[in-house]
């Protein structure tokens, strides 16, 4: 495909409609209305459904209460009202975070490295925020720095470690001419840090509980000041993705038409990479390392709607919400009043799915 | 992923515990009842020990160079008068104050660096990292003593490392006198009008244990309604509590597992997000314990169930 575009279209390319990416689809808004009302449903049934049950009546006028013109607040059985804003409404929010974040982080990995199988963690987030976290509850137990823990804290500096010492390495080897360079770098420091976080695990022991209950997932604890923790990161990195939707399209152009397009492959790749990675360490470290989300909804996005990123940008941040904040309803409320692992969830529900979704939709490009 | 936990572990270990003192009741072979004159400890010698897994542990002469790799058996050991026959202890064991520390595991233990202690009898809980192969390779005697599911386990427990130890009088006069204290506390709650709720907590992400634990067992004794006992049709014994069923339960007495591991404490537990209504924040009855204490079904349990005692009265008192 030879491409005659001169680099000045590159800023009408990041901005405008682009008359090089033309046969592309744009987002169908019967799938954008489709995705507002799949998290909309999701957060109801999130906020409904519960170990302690409590009517729609009560959840509703709990929802409006802190609405001045609303004067109801008085007629909610305080319990009731102190378990829907202080644990639920909170558990749900932050699930609303965690899974659109790493959605969509998953879909901007999947851009910028060309490769299917990129998931968030690719370049060691995960492990990084697993040794992090695994560091601080060993060494630094009930630690805080400024009233936050400190185990979030090490997560977050952790999994953004292991992502820059993936690209340091990557780029002094290879030079980040070709994406490979960076994946295999990124899985080289994802096992040194593996191995650094079994070797602290097996050596204290004492908090090996501590360790794993941290990484199967902390939605259990989570609350308000968790949600205020990572929104700044989280809306910082979305939109950053969000507003590279076009260039991640220019990008499944191959380099070469890239290059001639006058657009820096390796800087749009710093770019969303970073921005990517702020993401999913902050929703990391409050949510644990989740796995599958962000492989899955991307993929059934491709599969089902279409396969431009203007498409699966956007629908990723709402289906990963809406399947984040589901599996979570299902983690609590299945085995009720115990909890399942959120991890155990995402897998059991999500692999039947996409079976189903790539059989029903066989032939389509992957 | 969960078995990769400790709770774990003793979770796989309890019913199989179980299985083998049902064996040894049936063949009256452990806890020295061989012996025909057990307070005569050289006539004690040989002894055979029934396993969880069927086999049958002989320990023909008094053992005197004893590797403990469970915190509780070395804890019981002492207890029963074994302690001089002890030479080595796991790194988890840290009581009495006097044990023969080493960096030696129960969890990943290392084959060789035990057998370099040249011991003549073994005690772990678990059979991890084939513990039990390696040593019945080298022919020292092996014994499991798994997580107990209750206080009867632990006596059965302290009879059998009295026996495989040459001290079953000492065994049986411990066990009569831990009877004897439960007994004591046992009275010492008066029936209360309405039984008081307990939640016990393993760790801040709100692990607790079922009344099929020793530790349930314990707050079943002095007459208290477990909440985590919701939980037993999906985990038997140790559930992950969702935060608001704990609220919604209103417990009147939280005792803290989680002080040393999560530096837990009232403060902590009424700061998290709507814990402050909960009836035992509101009273301050939210009771620390040290985690060893609360995780090992050893003597010390007695201590555990003491602290307990003392705050049901106080509730009780206060109501």
């Amino acid at each position: 495909m030879t491409v005659g575009v001169k680099p000045a279209s590159a800023r009408r390319l990041a901005g405008g409609s682009p008359t090089l990416l033309r046969g592309l689809p744009r987002l169908p808004w019967i799938w954008a209305a489709a995705g507002c009302v799949a998290l909309l449903l999701c957060c109801a049934i999130g906020v409904l459904a519960g170990p302690v049950h409590i009517g729609l009546g009560t959840v509703a006028r709990a929802l409006l209460a802190p609405l001045p013109w609303f004067g109801t607040a008085s007629s909610i059985d305080p319990g009731q009202a102190n378990i829907l804003w202080s644990l639920r409404f909170p558990r749900v929010v932050l699930g609303v975070l965690v899974g659109g974040t790493l959605a969509v982080a998953g879909a901007a990995y999947q851009g910028v490295f060309r490769n299917p199988l990129a998931d968030p963690y690719l370049l060691g987030a995960a492990a990084g925020a697993n040794l992090g976290a695994t560091l601080a509850i060993a060494f630094a137990p009930g630690t805080s720095v400024s009233g936050i823990n400190i185990v979030p804290l090490a997560a977050f500096v952790g999994a953004g470690a292991a992502v820059a010492g993936a690209y340091a390495l990557g780029r002094s080897v290879t030079g980040l001419r070709s994406a490979t360079g960076l994946i295999l770098a990124g899985v080289a420091i994802a096992t040194f840090f593996n191995s650094i976080q079994s070797y602290v695990q097996q050596t204290q022991t004492s908090s090996i509980r501590m360790v794993y209950s941290w990484i199967l997932g902390r939605l259990v604890t989570a609350g308000w000041d968790d949600v205020l923790l990572v929104l700044p990161y989280v809306a910082l990195s979305v939109a950053v993705i969000f507003l590279h939707r076009r260039l991640l399209d220019a990008l499944t152009l191959g380099e070469d038409e890239i290059t001639s397009l006058g657009i820096s492959t390796r800087r749009i790749r710093l770019i969303v990479v970073v921005a990517a990675t702020l993401g999913t360490a902050a929703v990391v470290a409050v949510g644990g390392t989740i796995a599958f989300v962000g492989i899955i909804i991307p993929h059934t996005i491709r599969l089902l709607v279409g396969r431009s990123y203007r498409v699966v940008i956007p629908l990723s941040v709402l289906f990963g919400a809406a399947f984040l904040v589901l599996a979570d309803t299902a983690a609590r409320t299945i085995v009720a009043p115990a909890e399942l692992p959120i991890g155990v969830i995402t897998a059991f529900l999500g692999a039947p799915f996409f079976i189903v979704v790539m059989r029903s939709t066989r032939g389509a490009p992957l | 992923m969960q078995q990769h936990q400790p709770e774990a572990s003793a979770k796989l270990a309890g019913p199989i515990g179980m299985f083998a003192f049902a064996v040894c009741f049936a063949l009256t072979s452990c806890g020295g009842a061989q012996s025909a004159t057990p307070s005569a400890q050289t006539a004690h010698f040989p002894v055979t020990i029934a396993q969880p897994d069927g086999r049958t542990v002989n320990i023909t002469k008094q053992p005197h160079r004893i590797v403990s790799l469970s915190s509780t058996a070395t804890e019981m050991l002492f207890a029963i008068g074994a302690g001089s026959q002890v030479i080595a202890v796991d790194d988890q064991s840290n009581y009495p104050s006097n044990v023969p520390k080493t960096k030696l595991s129960g969890f990943t233990p290392n084959i060789e660096a035990i057998a370099g202690y040249a011991p003549d009898l073994v005690v772990a809980a678990d059979d991890l990292g084939g513990l039990v192969h390696g040593m019945q390779a080298l022919n020292v005697p092996i014994l499991i003593e798994p997580a107990a599911k209750n206080l009867d386990d632990s006596y059965l427990q302290i009879r059998q490392l009295g026996a495989a130890a040459g001290h079953p009088s000492d065994a049986d006069s411990l066990v009569a006198k831990m009877r004897s204290q439960v007994g004591s506390f046992v009275a010492s709650v008066a029936k209360p009008a309405r039984q008081l709720r307990v939640y016990h907590e393993l760790d801040n992400t709100y692990y607790s244990a079922t009344s099929a634990t020793f530790i349930g067992q314990v707050y079943k004794l002095l007459g208290l309604t477990n909440i985590a006992d919701a939980a037993t049709s999906a985990t038997p014994d140790y559930p992950q509590l969702s935060a608001e069923f704990i609220v919604a339960s209103n417990p009147d007495l939280i005792v803290l597992a989680d002080t040393k591991c999560c530096q837990q404490d009232l403060r902590t537990v009424g700061a998290r997000p709507g814990w402050g209504v909960i009836a035992a924040v509101r009273t301050g009855q939210v009771i620390g314990v040290d985690d060893d204490i609360a995780s090992r079904w050893g003597p010390r349990i007695i201590d555990f169930m003491q602290a307990v005692a003392t705050h049901v009265q106080q509730v009780e008192k206060a109501a």
